[in-house]
């Protein structure tokens, strides 16, 4: 039963990820053409309302359901791992037109093809563990 | 009902986000999709190659079941909610992708020329789809996030290495639709 919460909020990011046309394949390829604001403002607006939960997190304001204090644990640091990582994830990114988020929503959409990229994902995901110890972080 | 079933725009799609990292933090956990990929390896068994996938991948069931629901509300969205598949865009973006070999751009959410069985059953399309998701697994495992860790959750707790790493997402992004998508179709 814990685990409802994490159903019901799982459909409405499915829901608002179709809705907003977030999924769309042309919504990333317009976006890195700068040719619409859409994703932008989605992304934008997302990040600034965002920071203020953050400070509420941070003030303690806000806690967990359980009364915890919520501490967001820091990204790992380093350049090449960014960076290159970061790159690397963009092509894929621009090509797939869907992030890894997207790619379960399509599938919800009946989308047959995009299991062969949540195949890759989950590959690439798979070499990276293999070949971590020997590229750059 | 009108509301609903037409396409939402970013002012609405951006604050429900928003809301969604939220709702996962008051739940004690953290907004990100593509850790998911490795739970998939460790479940797979990438654990008797790889230490790197020997994980109690059972601490991160609510990110599955967060997927789960993910897949629910793609399929409610787009069979209850949303009478019309297309994707309303600029004509230069219609213009632009018929240049480069992708017609009908924005007649459904996808281009038939990357998603229809046909490509996905021929040799060339198989690769690009697979070729895809190899990048996006493997440069978001290296980054250490997506966009909804590093671009949505890193950037609101204003962490450097998310700002390179989004940095890295738009070089990527823009040399792939810039130089690489025209040489392809």
């Amino acid at each position: 039963m814990k685990y409802i919460k994490f159903f019901l909020v799982g459909i409405l990011f499915g829901i608002v990820m179709s809705k907003a046309e977030i999924i769309s394949w042309y919504r990333i390829y317009e976006m890195f053409k700068f040719q619409s604001f859409h994703m932008y403002g989605v992304i934008g607006s997302a990040v600034m309302l965002g920071m203020i939960s953050m400070f509420l997190f941070r003030k303690k304001v806000v806690k967990t359901f359980e009364g915890n204090d919520i501490h967001v644990k820091p990204k790992k640091r380093g350049m090449y791992r960014n960076l290159l990582g970061g790159i690397l994830f963009g092509l894929g990114w621009a090509l797939a037109g869907a992030c890894p988020g997207p790619m379960f929503v399509l599938v919800g959409k009946g989308v047959v093809s995009i299991l062969v990229v949540i195949f890759g994902a989950t590959l690439g995901a798979f070499l990276y563990g293999l070949s971590k110890d020997k590229i750059p972080h | 009902m009108e509301f609903i079933t037409q396409p939402w725009a970013w002012y609405v799609a951006g604050p429900v986000i928003a809301f969604i990292m939220f709702l996962l933090f008051y739940f004690g956990e953290r907004f990100g999709m593509s850790s998911n990929l490795e739970t998939f390896c460790s479940i797979g068994g990438a654990g008797k190659f790889v230490d790197y996938f020997k994980i109690d991948w059972k601490q991160n069931s609510w990110n599955l079941i967060f997927v789960a629901g993910a897949i629910t509300g793609g399929f409610i969205a787009s069979y209850w909610l949303s009478p019309s598949d297309t994707v309303m865009l600029n004509p230069q973006t219609v213009q632009d992708l018929a240049d480069i070999g992708i017609a009908n751009a924005g007649k459904t959410y996808l281009p038939d020329e990357i998603f229809s069985i046909d490509t996905m059953l021929s040799l060339k399309g198989f690769f690009i789809l697979l070729i895809a998701g190899i990048m996006v697994g493997f440069g978001a495992r290296w980054a250490g996030g997506c966009t909804s860790g590093h671009a949505i959750v890193g950037l609101s707790n204003l962490e450097i290495p998310s700002l390179i790493s989004v940095i890295g997402f738009f070089i990527g992004g823009l040399v792939m639709t810039w130089l690489i998508l025209p040489l392809i179709f």
